[in-house]
């Protein structure tokens, strides 16, 4: 016992040495923009890829293990990670993470939210009672998530604070002079009616302008039946589409069947850094979706 | 320790104060009501076999819990909340169709200690294994496999306390410690101070790329009885023998699983492998055909020891959002016993014979909340008595659905 304790007390003293930050991002876009304000600072984890639908992730034994030595999570919060994150928090044995403390970030605080439910009944489907969580496809919603974060690292890491509020305001500058180019790429965008195969794209529709005229999902979370999908592409021939969108983890078969025969092109956005080849960091994030959607347009 | 946590607190309070809105808007007097939900399951049993006849040499053991026709099976009222900065409660309240209740789980667990320990206290489900801290709407199947349900019944519930340690290491490596009242089978209800039971259990996990995960696990069990009794023991003259058993219960196990995803994503497809194993060596003094005094050798006291064993190897495949389909192969085996000389013409010390069951289900999942199941298994647990069963069952989740465990 006295052995184990020895062992124990040696292994902390080692992981404290440790200088970067530990930081515990829950999707890669978070861990993106951790990048980008804290540079070689922060360690960075990465608890989902892009190719996997958040809301379902186990709470597998290395999230646990990351989670131990976290000193910052990063994560979209609004019930996103609902059905992963509280038993990895609570088994994690951190309270440096848990919620209400220091280290416990959630993105979604920092913006408004869109699509937040008048009523709460599963009889819905999958509904958010703080509102819709993908809040990543609006690039204005980094602004101040990025703001608060950096505030954050600077809170947790008094000692580099002139590092970090130089790294923001170059990020900010940069952020901001590309959103005015992706503004003006995507402005054949506006008032475009596209189909989306989850409700996962308010935030995207209300920057760019895009209109959405159906869910190929029945209720959000749902997969759809051929009897439904069938019912949306009537509708379409009533109110048509210039394409239908999904992100790169959603499966494929709903989109290709509508797209094969509503005559439209299906159109994969990255969602998140990694989703596509080509989105490799936050703004080629940004680029690609951009380029994509005009594509579809084509 | 304190101190850090108070200002924490307070900084979480300032934080929420100047950019939360939303939890202003949020915190009126039902926002402190702890998370409620209820699990509404049923289930429809066409057994060929009584239910309650026990396993091939597994006599002093608990019988695999099924029932026959309609039966309402385990409705489950959970509670939780935190307590304090400190401490989480929970608590779970369990059904029975028979119109009783019983408290399943009912722990305050830590939240912040430091250092990756974690400390529980109350009734909680074992660490001990893969499947002992899994509720039976999570299960897999209908059923436990037969290991469990002849060496744990079903499930090893424990009154006591339990302490965790997670070591700060990249791979997932965890040991842990219990102690309690052990009056759960294989512990027999024991009036005494101190403890029990102990449990001993360490897991390590970790992932293989974004596509694979896994954890293995090494658990060790010890407790006493003290004049268990069973009943209806086949013995050696061809009657059967109501027989008591004082003595040590030493089980060790070993338990892994595997998880698959095309990609991680577990919402489109998995495959889910998990095998378990446990052994149990009983050691002490069996009295025979007690409460019968006027029979020939009733009521003689000898040595009795035994090694039971037992293994299951399942997996599961989900092959669309809402289908998934599982198989599953149950073994035991239930030793050769020692027997003392006064008692080795009364108790049958080898049956020479391995209980087994193949098992397959398939379920169908509108949401994550509700599951609707067929299985079909062929069960050769009992000797010259295979059964072929049907269940048909349905689990449906009301309100706060929690988290789920790996």
């Amino acid at each position: 016992m006295q052995k184990i304790f020895v062992t124990f007390l040696l292994l902390l003293l080692s992981s404290n040495v440790h200088a970067a930050l530990n930081v515990f991002a829950c999707e890669p876009e978070w861990a993106a923009l951790t990048q980008q304000l804290a540079g070689d600072k922060a360690s960075i984890y990465t608890a989902t890829a892009a190719l996997q639908d958040p809301h379902q992730i186990q709470a597998r034994p290395s999230l646990i293990a990351k989670a131990r030595s976290a000193q910052l999570l990063v994560c979209t919060g609004a019930e996103l990670e609902v059905g992963w994150m509280p038993v990895v928090l609570q088994e994690s044995a951190n309270s440096r993470i848990q919620p209400g403390s220091a280290g416990h970030f959630e993105a979604a605080k920092y913006v408004t939210m869109l699509e937040v439910p008048t009523r709460l009944d599963r009889a819905d489907g999958d509904v958010h009672a703080a509102g819709n969580p993908h809040i990543q496809t609006d690039a204005r919603n980094f602004l101040p998530i990025a703001d608060a974060l950096s505030k954050k690292l600077i809170e947790l890491d008094p000692a580099n604070t002139a590092f970090y509020q130089q790294r923001f305001t170059a990020f900010n500058q940069q952020w901001r002079a590309a959103i005015a180019k992706w503004e003006q790429q995507a402005a054949p965008l506006k008032g475009v009616q596209i189909v989306v195969q989850h409700k996962g794209f308010p935030y995207l529709n209300d920057w760019l302008g895009l209109k959405e005229v159906a869910e190929l999902e029945p209720k959000p979370g749902m997969e759809p039946s051929a009897a439904y999908l069938g019912k949306v592409l009537n509708e379409l021939q009533q109110h048509p589409a210039r394409m239908v969108l999904r992100a790169a983890y959603q499966n494929e078969r709903p989109s290709e069947w509508i797209a094969e025969r509503a005559h439209i092109p299906a159109v994969i956005v990255p969602y998140t850094v990694g989703g596509t080849a080509q989105a490799t960091d936050l703004f080629a994030l940004f680029d690609d979706t951009i380029a994509r959607l005009l594509a579809g347009l084509k | 320790m304190f101190s850090k946590i108070c200002s924490g607190t307070a900084m979480a309070v300032l934080l929420s104060h100047s950019f939360n809105t939303n939890a202003a808007e949020a915190a009126s007097a039902n926002a402190f009501n702890p998370a409620l939900s209820f699990i509404l399951a049923g289930t429809y049993g066409n057994l060929q076999r009584d239910p309650t006849l026990p396993v091939t040499g597994f006599a002093m053991n608990p019988v695999p819990g099924h029932e026959q026709g309609f039966n309402l099976g385990e409705s489950e009222l959970g509670i939780s909340a935190n307590v304090d900065p400190q401490f989480r409660g929970v608590a779970t309240i369990s059904l029975q169709s028979s119109g009783t209740a019983s408290v399943e789980n009912a722990f305050v667990q830590t939240t912040a200690l430091e250092d990756g320990l974690n400390l529980k206290f109350g009734r909680y489900f074992s660490g001990l294994g893969y499947l002992n801290e899994q509720h039976s709407h999570t299960w897999d199947f209908v059923d436990q496999p037969l290991v469990y349900s002849v060496l744990w019944g079903d499930q090893l519930k424990e009154d006591g306390m339990q302490l965790k340690w997670l070591a700060p290491t990249d791979m997932f490596v965890e040991i842990g410690g219990e102690i309690g009242k052990g009056s759960n089978f294989p512990g027999t209800n024991t009036a005494k101070n101190g403890s029990g039971a102990g449990v001993l259990f360490a897991h390590i996990g970790d992932d293989i790329g974004i596509e694979q995960s896994w954890r293995v696990g090494l658990s060790l069990h010890h407790t006493k009885q003290t004049n268990a009794p069973s009943t209806d023991v086949p013995d050696l003259h061809g009657t059967t023998a109501n027989n008591s058993f004082t003595g040590t219960s030493s089980t060790g196990g070993l338990d892994f699983v595997w998880k698959y995803s095309p990609n991680g994503n577990f919402r489109e497809r998995y495959l889910k492998v998990q095998g378990e194993y446990f052994r149990r060596k009983l050691n002490g003094q069996l009295t025979y055909d007690v409460g019968t005094p006027t029979a020939a050798g009733a009521n003689i006291t000898d040595g009795y020891t035994v090694t039971q064993s037992g293994w299951y190897l399942q997996s599961v495949y989900q092959f669309t959002p809402n289908w998934r389909t599982g198989l599953r192969y149950d073994r035991l085996d239930s030793g050769t016993a020692a027997v003392g000389a006064s008692n080795a013409g009364n108790i049958i010390a080898n049956y020479a014979y391995n209980p087994s069951r193949l098992t397959w289900m398939a379920d169908y999942n509108t949401s994550e909340f509700a599951r609707i199941r067929l299985q079909l298994a062929h069960d050769n647990s009992r000797q010259g008595l295979p059964d072929n069963q049907i269940f048909v069952q349905y689990i449906m989740a009301l309100g706060a659905h929690g988290a789920h465990q790996y």
